[in-house]
């Protein structure tokens, strides 16, 4: 089940296990993709904490974590390949993995359709 | 007023399209409390080309130019011959007024000129990678200090004392407000070994050490072997910083990088740029590949344009202040463009077969005028080893003695009173410079002052 | 009659068949050039060094044997390399440089004539200060007219560039607060519109940042500001002219609310050529102010440096200048106050900010333009600036949104917005078009207030000729946009290099150049 938060993470649940990303239309607004910095294994981190950064050649974004937890694993591919973000936003080019400290946390984020119907208005 | 194209008639002509009366009209935003009435009074009115240069001519001509005497300063700024073509060159206007590259496609002259002067530092220096330039070495230094924090997340620096006493000092302003700690001493004044500190530093690194910054040459002329330095840094997870304040050195001694440096910040002046009365100068910086993200200032890179051709453009500029705002590496904005520029055409007419022998003979000079010079009654030389630069212990205080000189029309070299005030152990150490400009005739010259002033 | 033995004919010239291309990808005027490292060799030298005397080596056994690997060319290889690029650049020298906060203006030559007499140029820092008068001299005499064109007390001399001098004047206000106990004060508020140093400088110096709104005039929402101020405030950091071209009408009310609550008024003064000698910042209450000697006062800009930007200080800030700085005696005679002295003629100096005393070799240029201006011309120079920026804006509104035109005049530049181009025509458009017209493009997409911010600072130095023809060449650019023009896509397209791929000089940095011979051999 995926769920979408309004900065434009979206996060995968399996169990307690959440994979993060950025959806389509956020790789979309960046442009090519340059750089990213992932977290490292070990790293907790709060809902709303800056988790990551993403650079474009002309801007640095935050990525904010959708939930709490403790990281498990960043996605080593978007080192040599930062580009995977623009090519699959949604599958590939995921950030990283975390456990979750507080799935309650799940009840305030969108779902696809909620997230899809947000992005229309902007 | 010979820079103002615009005429009466213009601006009447202007001021009907913009629908406004006067010129007042369009300051109208500026409280009446502000609004100056007529020129600032107490200052001049404007004045002709001629009346211009009588006036900075009189200026210029109260001081005592290098080249009007014999001359041996040193510690951070040297005189050396920069061929005719280099201020020539950089005095085209395509160069003198360009702006930074950031429109690469009518830039390219600026871009690929430092992407051939980030090449030529890297490889002076002997690091991977080297940025288009910083202001000077002095806030090289302190960045790096900077960068050895961020990349270890450790704030404790050693500072060796041997590193040049403005350059401790911008680093002590700065560290108060990163709070970083300051591990600094000053140097001694003997000719026995060991005649550094090398061995203290060794001692003192730990695991909350960042970094130990190190120059070479040092202030006194010291010249030094860093690779146990460099090795016993890494294993305590720092990094080791080198500073080099006179990079035609370079041309005969190895590099920082070849000893394992992690960073090496240098002062460019020496090669294509005149000592100025202390700026603009230009600062070099290089690192390894591995922290490339953690440096400040700009990097320009290589890359293709629509139509596959070779082309260069600023880039990693997502480190810097005006895409990173509050979360930079640094607030750099400018680089020292036209001054790398300057560097970078000397170290092209000097090419590696020039500048080998260019330091070759720095090296002979000052070997000769040490050795002429200690015999003089009264000094002593203190190094063991230097490369164009070294350290006289006199019998007398120093600073007099300099200042004697300098009424006689003889510029001595500086005192170690002048930098380090106060600290007597120090106060009869005197630096003394030796380059390609400076003449046998010079030495003796010195000498037979020194000699005097001794007696 | 004896019949042409030359063999040439002339006849008049006509177009005829079109190029296939050339041989060495040279196009008549516009030369390719390799690199260095493609054409010197470690051999060459293109100068004479002296045979040096045999003396026995002192390096302490470091002799560096390994190849360095630099390249040299001779005087001629060197000469033709650097002419050859410097023609691929855009100047001032070229024609109008429309950078909007920049001050693109003329760099005179006498600036440079003077700054290279002996007197000054071959002279060293470290010099008995009785041999250099004459360039204590100089740095005083600049220091003095800094201080009255503002009207501020003191000035800080030694910062190597204005994001410097942003920072030397923020760590004044930090000091003095410290010195007040009132070093609690953690917060520094910037416009939202603020040139990226500002809040670069503020996070070094350990200060937090907080965006102050605007108003939908384009200028500092004052009451907004008054409600933030509070005993968590250090200080502000407004420039004025602000980043849009607009005077802050409530400048002093700023200064006074932000006094009132106990912090400190910093002024980015990058855009003083607009007022310069008609309005002085001191008289606004602001605290410090850094001037950029290389945007107001002529001095070059060079490809990207050197600046200098030396920070003017009110009375309060003044005790806690860097070091070090120029002290005139009543004998005339005028000494260097460093470390030794300070804590006798400065003790609040928060330090050194670099070796040395500053940029002299910008302080002789900036004074020798000073001086040919004198208090009339600088004034001039502000008016005409104003002027220029004015009749740029009016004769353009009809044609780009120009978001401000309605609520007043601007000053020194005018802003433009992406606003009323079609949906896939940007800014960077725009602006890759007037590369082709001969113009370097305007500032883009700064500052981030405005949409696709178009920002033009055409200064005082430019013609109404030059100003016509730039308005005629942007106006068509805009009009061809408007109509959809997909050619502006792929602009510039007479530059001596297309749109490069900047994707990839990030993706995969190449920062020095590397044999290709070796590369391969270690593949």
């Amino acid at each position: 089940m995926r769920y979408f938060t309004e900065d434009h993470e979206w996060v995968d649940i399996d169990g307690d296990i959440g994979t993060v990303g950025i959806t389509d239309y956020a790789q979309g607004q960046l442009g090519d993709i340059v750089f990213v910095d992932v977290p490292e294994e070990g790293k907790t981190v709060s809902k709303g904490d800056e988790a990551a950064v993403v650079e474009s050649v002309k801007a640095a974004s935050d990525v904010y974590s959708p939930v709490s937890g403790t990281v498990i694993e960043g996605n080593a591919d978007l080192a040599d390949n930062p580009g995977l973000v623009n090519e699959d936003a949604d599958g590939d080019g995921w950030f990283f993995k975390l456990t979750l400290s507080d799935p309650s946390e799940l009840e305030d984020l969108m779902d696809e359709a909620k997230y899809e119907a947000f992005v229309t208005k902007l | 007023m010979r820079y103002l194209p615009l005429t009466q008639p213009d601006r009447e002509a202007m001021l009907a399209v913009i629908g406004a009366k006067t010129i007042d009209d369009l300051f109208v935003d500026v409280p009446a409390l502000a609004q100056l009435d007529g020129p600032i009074h107490g200052l001049p009115m404007h004045a002709s080309e001629l009346s211009v240069e009588r006036h900075m001519t009189k200026l210029a001509k109260k001081n005592l130019a290098a080249g009007d005497a014999p001359f041996f300063l040193g510690c951070g700024a040297y005189r050396h011959h920069v061929p005719a073509s280099v201020d020539h060159l950089i005095q085209r206007g395509e160069f003198l007024t360009a702006y930074t590259p950031y429109q690469p496609e009518i830039a390219q002259g600026t871009l690929q000129m430092l992407f051939e002067f980030q090449t030529q530092v890297a490889r002076l220096l002997g690091t991977d990678v080297a940025n288009a330039s910083m202001y000077d070495g002095s806030t090289a230094c302190w960045e790096a200090i900077g960068m050895a924090r961020r990349i270890t997340k450790r704030g404790k620096a050693i500072l060796s004392e041997g590193l040049h006493p403005h350059y401790v000092s911008v680093a002590k302003t700065m560290a108060k407000y990163t709070g970083d700690e300051l591990v600094t001493s000053i140097p001694v004044l003997t000719a026995l070994a060991p005649a550094d500190d090398t061995d203290q530093l060794l001692g003192a690194i730990d695991r909350d050490t960042s970094c130990v910054v190190v120059q070479y040459p040092n202030i006194l002329g010291h010249i030094r072997d860093f690779s146990e330095l460099a090795a016993a840094c890494h294993h305590q997870g720092a990094l080791l910083i080198v500073v080099v304040t006179e990079p035609v050195a370079l041309g005969l001694i190895k590099s920082p990088g070849e000893m394992d440096a992690d960073i090496v910040v240098g002062e460019g002046q020496s090669i294509g740029v005149g000592l100025q009365f202390g700026g603009p100068y230009v600062g070099l910086m290089g690192c390894k590949e591995k922290y490339i993200r953690q440096m400040p200032g700009r990097f320009c890179g290589e890359t293709v344009d629509a139509e596959g051709k070779r082309g260069f453009v600023l880039t990693l500029s997502t480190r810097e202040q005006h895409i990173r705002r509050e979360k930079a590496t640094s607030n750099i904005c400018t680089n020292s463009g036209l001054c790398a520029l300057a560097f970078s055409i000397h170290m092209t007419l000097l090419g590696e077969a020039g500048l080998r022998a260019l330091a070759a003979t720095n090296h002979a000079s000052a070997v000769a005028a040490a050795e002429r010079l200690s015999q003089v009654p009264g000094v002593q030389l203190v190094n063991d080893s230097f490369f164009n630069e070294f350290t006289l212990k006199l019998s007398k205080e120093a600073r007099p003695v300099v200042r004697a000189l300098a009424d006689n029309g003889i510029l001595a070299g500086v005192s170690l009173g002048r930098l380090y005030p106060g600290v007597d152990a120090l106060e009869n150490g005197l630096v003394v410079a030796v380059t390609e400009t400076t003449t046998a005739e010079d030495v003796e010259t010195l000498a037979a002052a020194l000699q005097e002033a001794l007696a | 009659m004896s019949i042409n033995q030359s063999g040439w004919r002339p006849t008049s010239p006509e177009t005829g068949v079109e190029s296939g291309g050339t041989f060495t990808g040279n196009r008549g005027l516009m030369l390719e050039e390799p690199l260095i490292f493609e054409i010197g060799s470690t051999e060459t030298t293109g100068v004479e060094v002296a045979e040096p005397a045999k003396v026995a080596s002192n390096l302490g056994g470091l002799a560096r044997n390994a190849p360095i690997g630099l390249p040299g060319l001779s005087e001629p290889e060197t000469v033709r390399h650097y002419t050859r690029l410097s023609r691929q650049n855009y100047a001032i020298d070229l024609g109008l440089f429309p950078l909007g906060s920049c001050t693109m203006k003329h760099n005179p030559r006498l600036n440079e004539k003077m700054a290279r007499l002996p007197g000054f140029a071959d002279i060293h820092p470290l010099q008995p200060v009785d041999t250099v008068q004459g360039a204590l001299e100089v740095i005083n005499e600049l220091a003095v007219w800094l201080i009255t064109l503002t009207g501020m007390h003191g000035v800080a001399m030694t910062p190597k560039a204005g994001a410097h001098g942003e920072l030397c004047g923020i760590l004044c206000i930090k000091a003095a607060l410290e010195a007040k106990g009132e070093g609690h004060r953690k917060v520094i508020l910037v416009p939202e519109s603020a040139h990226g140093t500002n809040p670069a400088t503020a996070a070094f110096a350990g200060y937090s940042v907080e965006d102050i709104p605007a108003t939908a005039e384009g200028r500092v929402d004052l009451e907004a500001l008054k409600t933030r101020l509070g005993p968590d405030v250090a200080g502000v950091m407004i420039t004025n002219p602000n980043t849009c071209g607009l005077f802050e009408r409530d400048m002093k009310a700023i200064s006074d609310a932000v006094h009132a609550a106990g912090g400190y008024v910093y002024c980015d003064g990058a855009n003083f050529n607009a007022i310069v000698g008609r309005v002085r910042p001191g008289d606004l209450g602001i605290d410090a102010m850094h001037i950029n000697l290389h945007k107001t006062f002529s001095t070059p800009h060079g490809g990207g440096g050197p600046g200098s930007g030396p920070v003017v200080l009110s009375e309060a800030l003044s005790p806690y200048g860097p070091l070090p700085f120029t002290e005139r005696h009543a004998d005339g005679h005028i000494t260097l106050v460093e470390e030794e002295t300070v804590g006798d003629r400065h003790p609040h100096s928060f330090g050194r900010m670099c070796a040395f005393h500053g940029q002299m070799g910008m302080f002789t240029r900036a004074l020798t333009y000073i001086l040919s201006h004198g208090a009339d011309g600088l004034r001039q120079v502000a008016e005409d600036s104003v002027l220029n920026a004015n009749y740029i804006l009016r004769s353009l509104e009809d044609t780009l949104d120009a978001p401000f035109a309605h609520s007043g005049p601007c000053m020194h530049e005018a802003i433009f917005s992406d606003d009323g181009l079609p949906g896939d025509f940007s800014t960077i458009d725009i602006a890759k078009g007037l590369i082709d017209e001969g113009y370097h493009p305007m500032t883009m997409y700064f500052p981030l207030v405005v949409h696709g911010a178009m920002l033009v600072e055409p200064t005082e130095t430019e013609s109404k000729a030059a100003l016509d023809q730039f308005i005629g060449a942007l106006r068509s650019v805009a009009q061809r946009a408007k109509a959809g023009d997909e050619s502006l896509k792929s602009a510039p397209h007479f530059a001596p290099r297309r749109r490069l791929d900047e994707t990839l000089a990030a993706r995969k940095p190449v920062l020095v150049w590397k044999d290709p011979e070796l590369a391969q051999a270690a593949e």
